[in-house]
């Protein structure tokens, strides 16, 4: 159960949730989401109730998850298109099943797909879980690009992130 | 929503094993009726539509459990629900996808087991004409009972419990609709029941599928 939070994010604004394992970040990114339902209080977009129906809000949402909901069966590419394969450096790996791939590649393949979304709040659970340097640096371009578009990023993490001017929540 | 049946296509082909067994169940389950009845043709052309319906039935169950069980475990059932897609058209494309590699695949193969029992000749067709409603029925309320035990921890154990006795309606108009004077009045019950279960189930199941998912 969380208490007392409250944060108002601007397009172009960065979140970032810190807190020990267990604190409640995921719960918080759910309920963001519109998965799991509030409590009590509000959540408001442009001032309106933004759960009032859902599909609206969810269209609104790019969500990764703990999990990253890839196909082990199923080709990097027939995921997302190449052209979000190659934001996050997976373009070689467009034919292979992804029950070859590693599981920081198995990552960058969900990141793909959040960059191919094209939705405006992107909710992410510990995004650069498994990554190396060099892919967290890239996942920190891919943020900055959406963020100068104006959208809006929503991130719990551990790992230092290149974003001086993120909020913090500490949870 | 095209998409989403065209991926779960793709995967059933790539892991054709739970359809195929479910073909395979049916064939099997059938034949074993001719073993234990014993192959007098009076009695077993009697049964026949019976037996066919019932095991089209229990074949259909088998593949149910991985409906959106693989879903619920990798994740992909959030990214679903927050695709923007309504929960009822996630469940109506999980149960067309269902029909179409379980439903459909079994009617094509249920004429081998009605003559294999013996079914009279011109009783074929109306079997074949009451299994299309009946396949359907299955993979609608199916669908319904798979969402609904997602999560559970028993969900292979309680899922035949609360499907098996939606589907009695059904069983009884289809498989009285072959060798009956009047079959006209059986389908039109069966249709009826289609008709019923095409709006409600996938509106349950998508209720179900967000209730899993929190």
């Amino acid at each position: 159960m969380l208490n007392g939070i409250s944060f108002a994010l601007n397009p172009g604004g960065f979140l970032l949730l810190r807190g020990a394992n267990g604190a409640g970040k995921s719960t918080l990114l759910r309920t963001l989401a519109g998965l799991t339902p509030l409590a009590g209080g509000a959540l408001l977009w442009d001032g309106a109730p933004a759960l009032a129906d859902f599909c609206t809000h969810a269209a609104r949402v790019a969500w990764l998850g703990h999990l990253d909901a890839v196909k082990p069966a199923l080709r990097a590419a027939e995921h997302v298109p190449v052209a979000a394969l190659a934001r996050v450096g997976l373009e070689k790996f467009a034919d292979l099943p992804v029950r070859l791939l590693s599981a920081g590649q198995k990552r960058r393949l969900a990141l793909a797909r959040v960059t191919a979304s094209g939705r405006v709040l992107w909710l992410l659970d510990e995004p650069t879980t498994g990554l190396d340097a060099a892919s967290v640096a890239r996942f920190a371009e891919i943020c900055a690009a959406h963020r100068a578009g104006g959208g809006m990023i929503v991130a719990s993490t551990h790992t230092p992130l290149d974003a001086p001017d993120a909020q913090e929540l500490a949870l | 929503m095209r998409a989403l049946i065209a991926q779960d296509l793709k995967l059933s082909l790539r892991q054709g094993a739970d359809s195929a067994a479910a073909l395979v169940f049916f064939i099997i389950a059938g034949s074993l009726f001719a073993f234990a009845v014993g192959p007098a043709p009076g009695l077993l052309a009697r049964l026949a539509a019976g037996v066919v319906w019932v095991c089209a039935l229990l074949a259909a169950l088998l593949p149910l459990d991985r409906v959106f069980a693989p879903d619920f475990e990798d994740g992909t059932l959030d990214v679903l629900l927050l695709s923007g897609l309504p929960a009822y058209e996630i469940a109506f494309a999980k149960a067309l996808t269902h029909w179409l590699t379980t439903g459909l695949p079994l009617l094509l193969i249920a004429p081998v087991l009605a003559v294999m029992l013996r079914l009279p000749g011109g009783q074929i067709n109306a079997l074949l004409a009451s299994l299309v409603p009946g396949t359907m029925i299955f993979s609608l309320l199916g669908t319904f009972s798979a969402a609904v035990t997602l999560g559970a921890r028993r969900a292979s154990v309680l899922m035949p419990v609360i499907t098996l006795p939606l589907m009695i309606p059904a069983l009884i108009f289809g498989a009285s609709v072959a060798g009956s004077a009047h079959p006209a009045a059986a389908f039109y019950m069966l249709g009826a029941i289609l008709a019923a279960a095409l709006p409600l189930a996938p509106l349950g199941a998508g209720l179900a599928l967000r209730a899993a998912s929190e």
